[in-house]
C-alpha cells in the first residue's frame, strides 16, 4: 500500500464516520464539531487530489468562517432538539419513500448517462503543466477576466451603498459622545456660579 | 490554451486607451463617493453638479476616442455603435441629473448617494453597450439594474416608491434569471460566450433547437429591460411609484443601453439565424405598439401615461430592428436618440408642473388652463406631444419614418401599416393633454419654472422643431456610421 493510498483511506474513513456523527450525535454543538472534522478531512482529500487551493480555501472559508458561524448560531438559539426529534418515527416512512424515489431517479440518470466519445480529448486540463492551480486560478481571475472581476467589484460596491442608503436612518435628538467636545470644554462653560440668597432656595 | 490563460492584452497603461471613458467614470465616481463621505458639510446639489461635470468629461473622452478595439481578451468592444450608444446614455444621464436638481428635496433625493448611484448605473450601461461577451453583458446589466432598484426605493417613507423598488427588484431578478438561463444554453450549444464568435458556431442549416431555445430566453431577458410587451407589466407601476426624476432616468438611459444590447446580440451573434429572431422581434414590436396605444387611453396619471408611451416607443424602435438589416439598425439608433431627447424634454416639463403652493401635479386634469398661466411650458409640452405622435416636421416624425422605411425595404408592409395605425390611435391620448392644457378653464395657479428646466425645455423644443434643418443630417450620418460598424 502506497503512502497516498493509505492517507486516502484514513481521510475518507474519518470523513464518512464524522459525517455520520453530524446527524447522529445528540448534542448539536457536537454535530458542528464533527462537521468541522469532516471539512478538515475533505480538505485532506483535496490535497491528495492535487487541488491545494481548494483544500486551503475549504479550511479558511468553511472551517474558519462558516462552521464557526454555525457554532455560534446553535449555541445562541435555544432549540429543544429532543422535542424536534419526537416525531422522527412518525415521519420516517414518508422520508424513506421520498429518499427511495430520489435514489431511483439518480440511478436512472446515472444508468443512462453516456459521455461523448470526444470528451476526454477536449476536456480541459485543470492547469497547464508547471503552473500550480493557485497561480492558474489567479491568472484566470486577475489576468484573463480582470474586467469581469472589477465589474463584479463595482456591483458589490453598489450593493453596499444600496444597503446603507435603504436602511441607515439618522435619528434626530440622539445624544452622541463627542470626545473632542468633552475634553475641549473649558471651566467657563462647565461651571456656573450661582449666588443664592439666604432663605430663598434655588 | 496556455497562452490564452496566462497572457493578457493589457501590457501597459496605454493599451487601456479604448476603455479610458469607463475608467474615468469608475475612478471619478469612487473619488466623488469618498469626497462626499469625508466632507461632512457637503451639499447634495454640489455633488450632483460634480457628477454632471464627470459625465460631460467622460462624454468628451468618448468622442475623442480614436479607433475601434477589442480589449480584455475579447470581453470588451469599442466600435462606432458602442460609441454612439454610449454618447446617448451619457447625454441622457447628464440631462436627467440636471433636471432633477431643482426638485431633489421634495422627492427625497437630496442625498449624495443619488448622484453616485446614477453614475454607477451609467457605468453599468456603458459596460452593457460595450459588451462583447455574455459574461460582461451580464455584469453590466446587473450593475445598472442594482443601482436602479436602490434609486427607485430611495424615498423610503413613501409606500408607493417602496412598492416600485420592490416590484422592480423582483421582476428584474426574474428577468436576469431568464437571461442567464438563455446564456448558459447558448454557451452550451455553441461552446463560446463571446458575442462575435457565437455567430461562427451557428449556421442557418444545422441550428439546434437548444440554441434557439437559449436565444429566446436571452431575448426575453433583454425584452424585460426595454419593457417590450409581454414583458412590460412592471413598467406602469414602477414609473408611477418611483420619484419623478428617477422615472425620467428609467425612461431615458437604461432603455438606450438595453436596446443597444438587443441590437448587438441579434445583429452580431445571431446573424445567421435572422429568420428565427425576426419573428420574435416582430411580435414584440406589434404587441408593444398595440397594447401601449390602447392601454394609455384610460390613464389619468401623467407618469403612468408616459410609461405606456415609452412601451409604445420601444415597439416603434423594434420595427427598425425587425428588418434585420443595417438600415434597420440605423433606424433604431436614430429613434433612440430622438426618443431620449423627447423623454428629457417631457420630464423637464413634468418636473416643472407644480401648483402655486409647490405640490407636484400628477394627473392630466390638473393641467387645465396651463396655456393661460404658463404659456411657454404649455407650448413646449404641446410640441413634444405632437412630436411623440410623429407629426411632421417634428423630430418624432423622422424617427418613425426611418424605422418604417427600413421595414418597408424588407417587405414588412403589414408591420409598417400596424405601426402607423398604432400611432394614429396613440394620437388620441397625446392630443387629450394638449386639449386640456389649451381649452379647459384653469382651476388653480401654477408655480414658476426653475431656470435650468426652462433652458432644457427650450433646447429640446428647438431641436425637436428644427430637427430637419439642424441636427437631422449629422445625426443620421452618425447613426449610419454606428450601424455600419456592427
Amino acid at each position: 500500500m502506497t503512502l497516498p493510498l493509505f492517507f486516502f483511506y484514513v481521510f475518507s474513513v474519518i470523513a464518512v464516520a464524522s459525517a455520520l456523527m453530524v446527524i447522529a450525535s445528540r448534542n448539536p454543538v457536537h454535530s458542528v464539531l464533527f462537521l468541522i472534522l469532516t471539512f478538515v478531512n475533505a480538505s485532506g482529500l483535496f490535497m491528495l487530489a492535487g487541488a491545494e487551493f481548494l483544500a486551503l480555501i475549504l479550511i479558511v472559508v468553511y472551517v474558519g468562517a462558516v462552521a464557526v458561524l454555525f457554532l455560534f448560531v446553535t449555541m445562541m438559539l435555544d432549540v429543544d432538539f429532543a422535542e424536534m426529534r419526537s416525531g422522527l418515527l412518525q415521519y420516517a416512512p414518508i422520508g424513506i419513500v421520498v429518499g427511495a424515489i430520489i435514489l431511483l431517479e439518480l440511478l436512472l440518470v446515472a444508468g443512462s448517462f453516456a459521455l461523448a466519445p470526444e470528451v476526454t480529448a477536449i476536456a480541459m486540463v485543470p492547469a497547464p503543466d508547471g503552473i500550480e492551480n493557485t497561480r492558474a486560478l489567479g491568472q484566470l481571475l486577475y489576468t484573463r477576466y480582470v474586467f469581469l472581476f472589477q465589474g463584479a467589484g463595482a456591483v458589490l460596491l453598489v450593493a453596499m451603498i444600496g444597503a446603507i442608503v435603504l436602511t441607515l436612518r439618522h435619528k434626530t435628538g440622539v445624544k452622541r459622545q463627542d470626545v473632542f467636545h468633552q475634553t475641549g470644554r473649558s471651566r467657563a462653560e462647565g461651571v456656573e456660579l450661582v449666588k443664592v440668597k439666604s432663605g430663598q432656595g434655588l | 490554451m496556455q497562452s490564452a490563460i496566462t497572457s493578457s492584452d493589457i501590457t501597459s497603461f496605454a493599451s487601456l486607451a479604448p476603455a479610458y471613458p469607463e475608467l474615468l467614470l469608475a475612478v471619478g465616481t469612487v473619488v466623488l463617493l469618498l469626497i462626499a463621505l469625508f466632507w461632512k458639510s457637503h451639499r447634495s446639489g454640489v455633488i450632483a453638479g460634480v457628477a454632471i461635470v464627470l459625465l460631460i468629461a467622460t462624454f468628451a473622452l468618448l468622442v475623442m476616442q480614436p479607433g475601434d478595439a477589442v480589449l480584455f481578451n475579447g470581453v470588451f468592444i469599442v466600435d462606432g455603435f458602442a460609441r454612439y450608444m454610449k454618447a446617448l446614455v451619457l447625454g441622457g444621464a447628464a440631462f436627467i441629473l440636471l433636471i432633477s436638481l431643482s426638485s431633489a428635496r421634495e422627492h427625497g433625493l437630496d442625498k449624495f448617494e443619488y448622484s453616485i448611484l446614477i453614475l454607477l448605473a451609467t457605468l453599468g450601461m456603458m459596460v452593457m453597450v460595450s459588451a462583447n461577451d455574455l459574461m460582461s453583458l451580464y455584469v453590466g446589466l446587473e450593475l445598472q439594474s442594482l443601482a436602479l432598484y436602490v434609486v427607485a426605493a430611495m424615498k423610503r417613507d413613501d409606500s408607493k416608491a417602496t412598492e416600485a423598488g420592490l416590484k422592480y427588484f423582483v421582476l428584474g431578478a426574474l428577468s436576469s434569471g431568464m437571461l442567464l438561463y438563455g446564456a448558459s444554453l447558448v454557451y452550451g450549444f455553441t461552446g463560446t460566450t463571446q458575442i462575435d464568435q457565437i455567430v461562427n458556431a451557428i449556421t442557418a442549416e444545422n441550428r439546434s433547437i437548444g440554441l434557439i431555445f437559449g436565444m429566446v430566453f436571452l431575448l426575453a431577458g433583454i425584452a424585460f429591460k426595454i419593457s417590450a410587451v409581454p414583458f412590460h407589466m412592471w413598467t406602469p407601476d414602477v414609473y408611477e411609484g418611483a420619484p419623478t426624476p428617477v422615472t425620467a432616468f428609467f425612461a431615458a438611459a437604461p432603455k438606450v443601453a438595453a436596446m443597444a444590447l438587443f441590437v448587438r446580440v441579434t445583429m452580431v451573434s445571431f446573424e445567421s439565424v435572422t429568420r428565427d429572431w425576426q419573428q420574435i422581434v416582430i411580435f414584440l414590436s406589434i404587441a408593444s405598439m398595440g397594447l401601449a396605444a390602447f392601454a394609455a387611453i384610460g390613464q389619468n396619471n401623467l407618469k403612468r401615461l408616459m410609461a405606456y408611451s415609452s412601451i409604445g416607443h420601444v415597439g416603434f424602435a423594434l420595427v427598425g430592428l425587425s428588418a434585420g438589416t443595417i438600415t434597420g439598425a440605423e433606424g433604431v439608433a436614430v429613434y433612440m436618440a430622438i426618443y431620449v431627447a423627447m423623454t428629457v424634454g417631457v420630464f423637464a416639463c413634468l418636473l416643472s408642473f407644480k401648483t402655486a403652493d409647490g405640490s407636484p401635479i400628477e394627473t392630466i386634469g390638473e393641467l387645465a388652463g396651463l396655456s393661460r398661466k404658463r404659456p411657454f411650458v404649455a407650448a413646449i409640452f404641446a410640441i413634444l406631444m405632437f412630436s411623440l405622435i410623429g407629426l411632421p416636421p417634428l423630430a418624432g416624425f423622422f424617427a418613425k419614418w426611418q424605422v418604417f422605411l427600413a421595414a418597408i425595404e424588407q417587405g414588412l408592409f403589414v408591420l409598417a401599416v400596424i405601426g402607423v395605425l398604432a400611432s394614429a390611435v396613440s394620437a388620441f391620448y397625446y392630443l387629450r393633454i394638449v386639449k386640456v392644457m389649451y381649452f379647459d378653464e384653469p382651476t388653480h395657479e401654477f408655480a414658476a419654472v426653475p431656470a435650468e428646466l426652462g433652458a432644457v425645455m427650450a433646447g429640446v423644443g428647438f431641436v425637436v422643431v428644427t430637427y430637419f434643418v439642424t441636427v437631422g443630417a449629422p445625426l443620421t450620418a452618425a447613426a449610419a456610421l454606428a450601424a455600419g460598424s456592427l
